[in-house]
């Protein structure tokens, strides 16, 4: 029993990084139509600065801790909203050019994260408390598995909240839709891109310094290694919804939890053929609109 | 003969009040790199209704599309003497173009009244009393998803995200397409009145809308304007009715010009396809 709750813990906690990648790459999608194979460097850059930053306030502080993930939201912010302006927006309607200017910058992302950070993985360590466990019906799951269910949980709500009650989240709504009619209402459609780069980049940026505490360390290749799942969780939740990459998040990362510790380390494996099933009998995803 | 004369019909018949709202010439749009316009000439007259005519597949969604800048796009498209031509389509439409697609197009997932909140303009009085005197429906039903309403009450949405703002002019596509006759006859005197706040200009099957609503007439064929004139001396004269609609004008019926356009039209078939545009 201890076991299931332990492995139901940090499931979900990996599944809320997840998503926490996964909603940019989907709104990101269903707006744009750009698979962005950048982002998981924009959470790489919010690990390496949220660490250098709580290195420098005291990494195992309260404080330092809080100000990594601020200081991780905005460098994913400011990298997401440059990548947008300066490289996809000038490739505006050319998705292949979109695809591959954004694959060249992850790789030449990783290259200069190397070139600073150097290949290694930087262990790190947060606040105590981080480190300890609660004991949840016999079992003791580790701390950061809760600060990350709830950071991505807030991240959740917040992204519902902008999309439903302000006008930009209305304009995206309707973007993902149907771009070319809402240009036809006379609405710059292009801020909202910007906009919904800037989001994602918020997210991966919080999402990595949460990742780095989850695994224990930053690595250059760390944002893009879970880009991969976050691929797969958008895909098997549908590109373009918020709610389906929150599904697929967890679900993806429990299967994968219980598949590694049950079926004899195979979670990798469970990931792709859920995924496979899943395009077998729901092309468009678990709440996608369309294929 | 035929594509010469017309077109000194355009002096002959051009209206006699000042000058045109919107003035296109020369028009060509292209799709996926296919031309679907290749010259299209047309003025929008001040007042009243313009109507686009033509068989299935000639491009007049193409040219409706193309004044917007929905799809790529030459020539010259005056706006009140500016020329638009350059600019991005919400550029367009900020200076004055209210648009009603062919397929209605609202936002399905969003509700009546964020459809309408949407539409509204920046710099434009948004005239809500009028549009929910025309549609005390939509009032109704504003916090319904516009997915979920019927055709004709989609319609109206998208009529009333139009009608929201100040326009200098109302391009609408095919408002009464798929429609019942009680809510073709609805959206007519909706056009009609609308068409007193700004001039429109109207693609429509239904021969019975045009005689009610248009003062003018362009007729397209293989995506070239071929004739222009008074609407009222076009729909009289069959035989010109019959070579450039497919239809016959005597009987007025709606279903006949949708159909026997289609079938009736040898060129039509291989644009057809352009002129569906994405869904």
């Amino acid at each position: 029993m201890s076991t299931v709750v332990l492995l139901l813990f940090t499931g979900v906690g990996l599944g809320a990084i997840y998503f926490l990648v996964a909603s940019g790459l989907s709104l990101i999608y269903g707006l744009m139509h750009v698979l962005n194979f950048a982002h998981g460097v924009f959470l790489s850059l919010g690990a390496f600065l949220g660490f250098e930053v709580a290195s420098r306030l005291g990494a195992t502080t309260w404080t330092g801790f809080a100000a990594s993930l601020l200081v991780g939201a905005l460098a994913g912010a400011l990298f997401a909203a440059l990548t947008e302006r300066l490289l996809v927006q000038r490739l505006y309607e050319r998705h292949i050019e979109q695809v591959l200017v954004t694959v060249g910058l992850g790789l030449a992302a990783v290259a200069l994260f190397d070139g600073i950070w150097g290949t290694d993985p930087r262990f790190i360590s947060g606040p105590a408390w981080m480190g300890r466990t609660t004991s949840v019906l016999g079992a003791n799951v580790p701390n950061d598995r809760f600060v990350a269910i709830l950071v991505a949980g807030l991240v959740l709500l917040g992204m519902v909240l902008f999309l439903r009650r302000t006008r930009y989240g209305m304009i995206i709504r309707a973007g993902v839709e149907n771009r070319a009619m809402v240009t036809a209402l006379g609405i710059d459609v292009r801020t909202a891109f910007t906009l919904v780069f800037t989001i994602g980049g918020i997210a991966a940026g919080l999402g990595g310094v949460l990742a780095s505490h989850y695994f224990g360390y930053v690595s250059p290749l760390l944002g893009q290694t879970l880009l991969i799942f976050a691929f797969i969780v958008t895909v098997i939740g549908g590109l373009g919804s918020l709610t389906g990459a929150a599904i697929a998040s967890v679900v993806v990362a429990l299967l994968q939890q219980f598949a590694n510790y049950y079926l004899w380390g195979t979670g990798d494996l469970a990931v792709v053929v859920l995924l496979a099933v899943v395009l077998l009998t729901r092309p468009s995803g678990l709440m996608g609109r369309r294929a | 003969m035929t594509s010469t004369s017309p077109r000194e019909d355009t002096r002959a018949g051009a209206p006699s009040s000042a000058e045109p709202v919107l003035r296109v010439r020369d028009l060509r749009a292209h799709v996926a790199g296919q031309q679907v316009v290749e010259h299209v000439d047309l003025d929008v007259a001040p007042v009243g209704v313009t109507a686009l005519l033509g068989r299935n597949g000639v491009g007049k969604t193409s040219t409706i599309k193309a004044v917007l800048g929905l799809v790529g796009r030459s020539g010259t498209v005056e706006l009140d003497g500016t020329d638009l031509v350059a600019l991005p389509t919400h550029l367009v439409v900020r200076r004055g173009v209210g648009y009603v697609p062919e397929d209605r197009e609202v936002f399905a997932g969003l509700t009546v009244t964020d459809n309408l909140r949407l539409a509204e303009r920046r710099g434009s009085e948004h005239r809500y009393d009028l549009v929910y005197d025309l549609f005390p429906e939509l009032k109704e039903r504003g916090a319904q998803a516009a997915g979920t309403l019927s055709g004709g009450q989609q319609q109206m949405v998208s009529l009333a995200r139009a009608l929201l703002n100040e326009n200098r002019v109302l391009l609408v596509d095919e408002p009464t397409k798929g429609l019942a006759p009680r809510l073709v006859q609805e959206v007519s005197r909706v056009l009609a009145r609308a068409a007193q706040v700004a001039p429109i200009l109207l693609v429509e099957q239904n021969l019975q809308v045009v005689r009610d609503l248009a003062e003018h007439a362009v007729v397209l064929t293989d995506g070239r304007s071929v004739h222009h004139g008074p609407a009222a001396d076009l729909l009289a004269d069959e035989e010109l009715t019959q070579r450039l609609l497919g239809v016959h004008t005597d009987t007025g019926a709606d279903s006949g010009a949708d159909t026997g356009a289609g079938a009736g039209a040898g060129a039509a078939p291989r644009r057809a396809a352009h002129e569906e545009g994405p869904a």
